[in-house]
């Protein structure tokens, strides 16, 4: 726990490069006079970023050129780009730019990177030390709270990768699941606890309920896989089907909190309700319902809990497919938080290890979020009874 | 006159049977007392009145109960028609945790008794001040009924069951879970409502079925051995049993 912290709490500060960009017009091959929109969106921005790279050390021999390039991430021309489209006046001058520095920077700025091991073993050269010392004492390396960690999609390069897509993915298939899971646990506590008549066959129900809440996730993770995908052919990756895959595991948690808070209404109170005249589906709709409400709830938030920090049934229905978008809709192939934890574990660069305990400090907020969710709930609205 | 009638009414809890063959006339506008030791049967036969026993499932009630001539014990009953007019009153006060308006409201408001706000507001205040509590809650009926104290509870329950006007209200020991004080208020309330209800009440004490009511039945291991007028059974029963019972030498 406390190495989760320690190391993940430098994932949340971004490293960049500062350095000097001549936006000449030659370069960008603009012909016309005043150039319009498009004629920027269409220019050729290789060489300007090349260049603003290169100046930094301008002894270095052409052929060398990459070790300098490698320090930024692989995105540097569109954010050279970027810039220049935000900033239109820009155009001719030379300014100051920020880049975002490669993942290796990145863990040499944050202290991550040992520097007394061989050349040959580190992703790091000494060139590249050298540039970085230098850059540093100037006040060029900036440290700043990391924003694209939270809106950017994963990527493959560490220092560009966020959990967008994997937090949307989460929330739509919490969303997803509830829809689907709340309604049907509800009715069907309801219908087991007031309605059904007591014999064999409402016991073989309620045994087998009982017996599902304890069935292991990954079979669910099958049935998914084949009947949502196979049979009824719902887009994979998507938080849709991800969703219904996770409520049927919270489907018995919620019909068991349920019917235990439908229990634990006082029999007085149906009596009560009867004894004035009420029907039986008055009776529970008025009175047994509503009160049975906050254990139902608190009972389904913890359900939903459980089903946020499930990765084997998605990672059996595909949403461990590496998604560099971020989904508007439930029927956009997603990753979620526990599954985007797996991937990135599974990744060599060093970059990839802060971003792995970051993203489960974010998930364990999300848990503890909801637990005190589901706390409130019960406190504030229990009704107390005589 | 004769309100109710039962004739011959066998109850069984599956194969063990709780009341044999008990044949009993309510009167109308008197209170009938129903006493005898625990678990003999009176409160079953309370419940075979508004037919609550409908909700044990093992429950089995054989014979005939007649109201004003209608077979109550029939599977075609309306039970909601029934329990509209026979409202009950339970040992333990049983308000809903909602407020004390509410709680009076909710009989008119689901048998559709009342046309407007103005005429259901005059219903709980009529009913609230039946039950001698308008006084205390006039300023206060947005509050929690389960907030009263459990005097107050009961008394709530008992405007809980005449706000439909019922015709017969059924109470199963209704201050058994209240100090003296708050009895007293109870059975004072019980000697008003007899003008316009019959009233059958079921209680342990043998002086509050002296107190308040006419006529007295006492049970017996599911029998009823002894009804009579209530005088009568307290100083003259007929029956030994009778005799030993409410002498205190057993029960």
């Amino acid at each position: 726990m406390f190495q989760i912290f320690s190391k993940g709490y430098s994932a949340f500060q971004k490293t960049w490069i500062v350095t000097e960009v001549h936006y000449d017009k030659e370069l960008l091959l603009i012909d016309a006079e005043s150039p319009s929109k498009d004629d920027l969106e269409n220019a050729d921005y290789y060489d300007v970023a090349y260049k603003a790279m290169t100046s930094l050390d301008p002894g270095l021999p052409e052929e060398e050129d990459r070790q300098l390039i490698q320090m930024v991430s692989y995105k540097y021309e569109t954010e050279v780009k970027d810039l220049l489209l935000k900033n239109p006046d820009f155009l001719g001058k030379i300014v100051p730019i920020k880049l975002t520095a490669s993942d290796d920077v990145d863990q040499v700025h944050k202290g991550n990177y040992p520097r007394d091991i061989p050349e040959k073993n580190r992703r790091v050269n000494d060139y590249q030390l050298q540039i970085y010392d230098m850059l540093n004492e100037r006040g060029d390396i900036l440290s700043e709270f990391n924003i694209s960690f939270f809106t950017s999609p994963d990527s493959r390069e560490a220092e560009l990768a966020g959990i967008a897509s994997s937090f949307m993915g989460t929330v739509f298939s919490i969303l997803v699941c509830l829809a689907f899971s709340f309604p049907i646990a509800v009715l069907a506590a309801i219908y087991l606890e007031e309605f059904a008549p007591k014999n064999k066959f409402t016991d073989f129900i309620e045994v087998n309920i009982n017996n599902l809440a304890a069935v292991p996730s990954i079979v669910f993770g099958l049935l998914g896989l084949g009947v949502l995908l196979a049979v009824f052919n719902l887009p994979r990756s998507t938080p849709l089907v991800g969703g219904i895959t996770l409520s049927l595991m919270t489907l018995p948690t919620i019909i068991i909190a349920a019917r235990a808070s439908l229990k634990a209404v006082p029999p007085s109170i149906r009596e009560a309700a009867l004894a004035m005249g009420a029907s039986n589906m008055q009776t529970t709709m008025h009175h047994t319902v509503p009160l049975s409400m906050p254990g139902t709830l608190s009972g389904t938030i913890i359900g939903l809990a459980q089903a946020l920090g499930e990765t084997a049934p998605l990672i059996l229905i595909g949403m461990v497919a590496f998604v560099n978008t971020i989904p508007g809709t439930p029927v956009d192939p997603a990753a979620s938080l526990p599954v985007q934890i797996y991937i990135w574990s599974e990744s060599a660069e060093r970059g990839f290890v802060e971003k792995v305990s970051a993203c489960i400090m974010v998930l364990l907020a999300f848990l503890i979020l909801m637990n005190l969710a589901a706390q409130i709930v019960r406190h504030k609205f229990e009704k107390k009874w005589s | 006159m004769s309100k109710i009638k039962a004739e011959n009414v066998n109850v069984y809890y599956g194969s063990k049977q709780a009341l044999f063959d008990v044949s009993i006339d309510i009167a109308e506008k008197e209170v009938t007392a129903l006493i005898g030791p625990s678990g003999c049967g009176k409160s079953t036969f309370l419940r075979c009145l508004n037919r609550m026993n409908d909700v044990i499932e093992i429950c089995r009630v054989e014979g005939s109960i007649k109201m004003d001539n209608l077979e109550l014990n029939s599977r075609k009953l309306d039970v909601v028609r029934l329990r509209e007019n026979v409202g009950m009153v339970f040992q333990k006060p049983n308000p809903f945790p909602k407020t004390i308006y509410e709680n009076v409201a909710y009989g008119p408001t689901i048998h559709g008794i009342a046309q407007s706000k103005e005429e259901m507001d005059q219903i709980v205040e009529t009913s609230l001040k039946k039950a001698a509590l308008w006084n205390e809650v006039k300023d206060r009926l947005d509050e929690i009924g389960t907030g009263l104290s459990g005097g107050q509870q009961q008394r709530l329950c008992i405007a809980r069951a005449i706000s439909v006007s019922p015709e017969v209200i059924l109470m199963d020991e209704p201050c058994s879970a209240l100090d003296p004080i708050a009895t007293a208020q109870i059975e004072e309330l019980i000697d008003d409502l007899k003008k316009e209800v019959t009233i059958v009440i079921v209680t342990h004490s043998m002086s509050q079925a002296a107190r308040v009511s006419q006529k007295t039945g006492f049970f017996h291991l599911g029998k009823l051995i002894e009804f009579g007028p209530t005088d009568k059974i307290f100083k003259n029963p007929d029956n030994q049993q009778t005799q030993d019972y409410i002498t205190g030498r057993f029960g």
